[in-house]
């Protein structure tokens, strides 16, 4: 990175406060394809100037894939333990470019005594838009082929179908939606922590089932809103040997790299 | 000798009004064997959820063919039942056609022509919905989990819907005809009989035809109140419980699965550096619940045994499971399906010996597989596609809960994730202090 990204601690040290938080998650912290994801958006903030911390070494799984595997226990240790940290900083808002994230810290957190503004990425980026903090030109993707695969997540979990479409609008590409969206959009085969696991026996992985629908659309991008979604479409265009010609990128790559970041 | 036809009429309708509320009672008790939960709150939302997904069939339409076919055997059940009133007090009074007096003579035809109109709705509704049903092959209503009673079930409802009504149309041709002929006084107007089935009634009787209306009329009244009896043992209860479980319907956000309780309270007390690891529980703790998640129906919640009974079976969420789709095990609609069958021997046990006796069953393993519940991705397609807003997925969490927290028993790669998550702070074995290295690469 070509600029420093500083941490609550060193903000709180400064005496200020940032004016978000960005929510990394682990895919985002660990996962090498992830951690361009992080780092877009990292980018994207600074270019526009938008003031924003990470917890770094402060952060702990939000404890999503073991509470949906059903370890209540361990969830919310890693619940307690995160808000104990957000409440010391007082932290008012969280963008997380995990969709897990950010359903866990939205909808799981405030009963535990986690009470915070939470947005996807992809709704900040929107808003920042509309403030006209955020210019986005079609470059490089202008009339280009792109379709975008609904995070469980974001949409059905939590009712957002509309802020990645709108961004992607306005890279003036070709949006081309698949049968399956929006309130029916069909999982990557990631969510309730199979990410972790090899799927029961069936006869195909629920990936090939979703990349096969994404291809016959013969996009030039599969568009993804996740990390993990990111991962199982990856996998998926890999199988049909289609990754030279389609590339699997999140929404907030392709901002960047419209803005040649 | 001349009120033998009411008495006979009277006892039916109190035995048959009678049988269907010790029914309805029996199922009312055993929803009452799940765990207590509070959904009385936000009530005008709960109103107006279940005015617009029970009533008005919103969801139903996302599946225009079945959506429209249903809308007509819906309203036309509805408007049909209020003939149900009528042939009440004609048949405890000996009237004939007693609402001609109340509505007049204007509005009863029109209140005839319109029954008429929809049954003819309901049974080009049925028919069709028999033929998708049997000869068309519709992935989700020709699943091999369907085979036998509910196949049957289906096939029995539509059936009786359709013999229903012909027993209407015959009786109100019979009638009309009887009317033309200057027989019975002139009430009514009957669009569908006197166009389609009149000319080959003309040619009867008029003892024959007295005969017809009086036999379709009998049957028309027995085949209600049989069909009304026929629905404790069908998934056809849905016509009655769709009510209840729109209104208690989760309404929060799909994503937000709840969090228990009372592990907060043990969790708080660990991370407290000042708690007193002996103290005695206090008063307000003596609570403990008797086990984490759910490994019969006693531990599921009242909502989700309503649930279980008010499936109809449809599919569509099983239709749009990712699992299902690429072939797993794992079908929400067979673990609603499995929730009902064990409810009900649950409840035939109860009957039988007074209290439940342990059978050495329970719903997990004897019914539902681990296979089946962890093939789950918790997408939330099952409950975006329920017409009637059940939940499937609050069933497999729970079940999960148990098989995790009681028993240990997640799949290896998993317990290794929940490691990590515990000792790491990510679901990987990485170290924490590496979090933000990605800033520096």
């Amino acid at each position: 990175m070509d600029f420093t990204i500083k941490t609550m601690a060193e903000y709180a040290m400064e005496g200020k406060s940032p004016e978000v938080l960005f929510w990394v998650g682990c895919a985002g912290s660990f996962d090498d394809r992830a951690k361009k994801i992080t780092k877009a958006f990292c980018k994207i903030l600074n270019k526009i100037g938008v003031e924003f911390a990470v917890l770094g070494q402060e952060e702990s799984c939000t404890g999503d894939p073991a509470k949906r595997a059903g370890n209540e226990f361990v969830f919310q240790m890693m619940a307690l333990t995160n808000i104990e940290v957000l409440n010391a900083y007082e932290v008012k808002k969280i963008v997380t470019a995990c969709p897990h994230c950010f359903n866990t810290l939205k909808n799981e957190y405030p009963s535990l005594g986690g009470n915070y503004e939470v947005v996807h990425h992809t709704q900040f980026l929107k808003t920042l838009m509309e403030e006209g903090r955020l210019k986005i030109e079609g470059g490089a993707f202008k009339g280009k082929k792109i379709t975008f695969h609904d995070p469980c997540y974001l949409g059905r979990a939590n009712g957002e179908y509309e802020a990645p479409r709108m961004l992607l609008e306005k890279l003036d590409a070709e949006l081309v939606e698949m049968k399956r969206c929006k309130t029916n959009g069909l999982c990557c085969g990631a969510g309730g922590a199979q990410m972790f696991k090899e799927p029961e026996k069936g006869n195909k992985d629920i990936n090939i089932e979703r990349t096969e629908e994404a291809l016959s659309f013969e996009p030039k991008v599969i568009a993804t809103g996740c990390p993990f979604c990111n991962t199982m479409m990856t996998d998926g265009v890999k199988h049909f040997n289609k990754n030279t010609e389609v590339a699997v990128k999140d929404i907030v790559e392709l901002l960047a790299e419209a803005e040649d970041l | 000798m001349q009120y033998i036809d009411n008495i006979i009429f009277l006892i039916l309708l109190v035995a048959g009004f009678g049988l269907f509320a010790k029914s309805l009672q029996k199922i009312y008790r055993n929803i009452r064997l799940g765990r207590e939960i509070n959904r009385n709150d936000r009530k005008g939302e709960r109103w107006e959820t279940m005015a617009r997904v029970a009533m008005g069939q919103s969801k139903m339409v996302k599946r225009p063919v079945a959506g429209i076919l249903h809308l007509f055997v819906y309203v036309g059940f509805i408007i049909i039942n209020i003939e149900l009133i009528e042939i009440i007090v004609d048949g405890l009074f000996g009237t004939h056609r007693f609402l001609s007096s109340v509505f007049g003579h204007g509005f009863y035809n029109f209140f005839t022509a319109t029954l008429e109109v929809l049954a003819l709705l309901v049974v080009i509704g049925v028919v069709i919905f028999f033929i998708r049903r049997n000869f068309y092959g519709v992935k989700r209503l020709t699943m091999k989990e369907l085979f036998g009673w509910p196949k049957h079930d289906a096939n029995w409802i539509l059936i009786i819907e359709f013999a229903l009504m012909m027993a209407f149309f015959k009786m109100n041709t019979a009638d009309w005809v009887l009317q033309q002929r200057g027989l019975l006084p002139e009430h009514g107007s009957f669009p569908i009989s006197s166009t389609f089935l009149a000319p080959i009634f003309s040619n009867f009787s008029d003892g024959f035809l007295f005969f017809t209306e009086k036999a379709a009329w009998w049957f028309h009244f027995v085949g209600i109140l049989f069909f009304m009896n026929y629905l404790y043992y069908s998934k056809h209860l849905h016509i009655i419980l769709a009510f209840p479980s729109t209104w208690y319907a989760n309404l929060e956000k799909k994503g937000k699965f709840n969090n228990l309780e009372s592990v907060t309270k043990e969790i708080k007390l660990m991370m407290d550096p000042n708690a007193d690891p002996y103290a005695a529980p206090g008063e307000e703790e003596a609570e403990v619940p008797s086990k984490f998640g759910a490994e019969d129906i006693f531990d599921l919640n009242q909502v989700q045994l309503l649930n279980a009974y008010s499936c109809t079976e449809c599919g569509r969420c099983t239709s749009v499971c990712p699992a299902n789709i690429t072939g797993k095990k794992l079908s929400p609609r067979l673990i609603l399906m499995k929730t009902r069958d064990r409810l009900e021997e649950v409840g035939r046990n109860i009957d039988k010996n007074g209290s439940f006796v342990d059978d050495g069953k329970k719903l997990l393993n004897d019914y539902i597989t681990k296979e089946e519940l962890w093939a789950c991705t918790t997408c939330n397609a099952c409950t975006e596609a329920c017409p009637v807003l059940l939940d499937p997925l609050s069933i497999i969490f729970e079940m999960r809960r148990f098989l995790v927290m009681e028993q240990s028993a997640a799949p290896q790669e998993l317990n290794l994730m929940m490691t990590n998550v515990e000792n790491n702070a990510a679901p990987w074995q990485y170290n924490q202090a590496d979090r933000l290295n990605w800033a520096n690469d």
